[in-house]
């Protein structure tokens, strides 16, 4: 049986681990490769690298990292951040991600999706949408939410599907960072919706809280950030809590 | 102490002719890069060729493959390796794509393949979700690539479109229905998982074909 998955998130600055990460036994805990491999060994699923350097050397910077981090670990991740052509996503694929997430640039060229798809497969192709509601809507937003758009959220996950995407990355602004539970109601519709994996992301703050989103939510994988990095949840007891649950895991 | 497996594996790893190479063919439609470092965690220097007096000569071979599959066939028949391959004589070991393409067709953009195995590559139905990606158990484990595997393992996937259970199958998954998830006809071998993106498992399955 297709398990469900679960994907640390690491935010990535000039090659760097950006959030204080808490792992003890980490010699050098802003090494994403070094924390990439430390979450390779406790059961990780996938990893999600999402790059928010602004410099411009950043897609070389990116590049080099995505290089080390395959060479290092035995699981697959996808890469996300700043990836506007099919030049970034060529790179980054060479060098050895396994798929990349585009974001506010599909937004500005829903084309793109469909020229990735066309390259390299939808496999490959992970869309990440941010929304929050603003009058009962779904609103995607861009740039990190600050930038509110006109596009309701069922409608562009239906298009990007329908342009070849093979996955949506589903951020709700409402839910992330609170640590109140997932936006289940959204991505059990968006799976009723759509035929292509839905990665629930934001919200994570309990156990249970996976528990929901897996069974309430629909959702094929969940993306947490902090409360991985800081031991608030570890994956291994995690696993098992969602086994007991009867909730398909590798364990 | 000495570790000899470290030593035979280093030794492996700069042969001194191409007896013994473990070659991946780089036709322009694989997840090379990955491949060529899971090997290398195993000490293993892979060489990529796309040339076929190389790959004729190689100890092993692996044939990657991700994308679309008229278009990675277009692009192996550009190189004339379309003919290559099924001639191989050492353990060949296709990968995702690879694997498909290996079998008789595929309906894939109507793609006829290499004629290895002896079935017909369709799609899931829209039943499940497709493509489907993450990892899943294989079961009913045949062959010596999978020795030592445990039954139910689980390996990861990306893939939409699927071999159905035949006479050549070594390994079956199940998603919508019981697929071959492995193949094995003489010194050819078929994964539709990523052994290389597999954890420990995968790599076990990778020094399996090494040790072939």
């Amino acid at each position: 049986m297709l398990t469900k998955r679960i994907i640390p998130c690491l935010d990535i600055k000039n090659g760097r681990t950006v959030k204080g990460v808490n792992f003890v036994a980490l010699r050098d805990a802003g090494d994403p490769v070094e924390l990439a491999a430390k979450y390779a060994e406790t059961g990780a699923d996938e990893l999600v690298f999402l790059d928010i350097s602004a410099t411009e050397e950043r897609r070389k910077t990116l590049a080099d990292l995505v290089l080390r981090v395959a060479e290092k670990i035995n699981i697959p991740f996808t890469v996300g951040g700043g990836i506007s052509s099919v030049e970034d996503v060529d790179i980054l694929l060479q060098n050895g991600a396994d798929k990349v997430s585009i974001n506010s640039s599909a937004v500005k060229n829903p084309q793109l999706i469909n020229e990735l798809a066309a390259k390299f497969g939808s496999q490959c192709v992970v869309v990440a949408i941010d929304a929050k509601q603003i009058n009962g809507k779904w609103t995607v937003h861009l740039v990190g939410g600050k930038v509110s758009t006109e596009l309701d959220l069922f409608e562009w996950a239906q298009e990007v599907e329908q342009r070849g995407a093979g996955e949506i990355l589903f951020t709700s602004m409402d839910h992330d960072g609170t640590k109140n539970g997932f936006a289940d109601e959204a991505l059990a519709k968006l799976s009723e919706l759509l035929n292509i994996p839905i990665i629930a992301s934001g919200g994570a703050g309990t156990m249970q809280h996976f528990t929901d989103t897996f069974i309430n939510g629909k959702a094929d994988a969940a993306l947490a950030a902090s409360v991985f990095h800081f031991h608030e949840i570890d994956i291994p007891e995690l696993k098992l809590e969602l086994k007991n649950k009867n909730i398909p895991v590798r364990i | 102490m000495i570790d000899n497996t470290k030593i035979d594996k280093e030794a492996e790893s700069t042969p001194p002719s191409g007896a013994g190479r473990l070659v991946i063919i780089n036709y322009g439609a694989g997840n090379i890069q990955s491949i060529k470092f899971a090997f290398k965690r195993l000490g293993i220097d892979a060489v990529l060729s796309d040339d076929a007096e190389e790959i004729k000569a190689a100890g092993k071979v692996i044939f990657p493959g991700v994308g679309e599959a008229s278009s990675a066939m277009a692009k192996l028949k550009a190189t004339g390796l379309d003919k290559i391959i099924p001639t191989l004589k050492q353990p060949v070991l296709g990968i995702c794509l690879g694997m498909q393409l290996m079998c008789n067709h595929s309906t894939e953009g109507d793609t006829t393949g290499l004629g290895i195995f002896n079935v017909d590559v369709v799609k899931f139905s829209k039943e499940v979700k497709v493509p489907q990606i993450g990892w899943n158990e294989i079961t009913d484990l045949q062959s010596e690539l999978l020795t030592s595997i445990p039954e139910n393992s689980h390996m990861y996937l990306v893939h939409s479109f699927y071999a159905p259970k035949c006479a050549e199958m070594i390994a079956t998954t199940h998603y919508e229905l019981d697929y071959a998830s492995a193949l094995q006809k003489k010194n050819f071998y078929g994964v539709q998982f990523h052994p290389e993106k597999s954890g420990v498992v995968g790599e076990q399955i990778l020094k399996n074909f090494l040790s072939l």
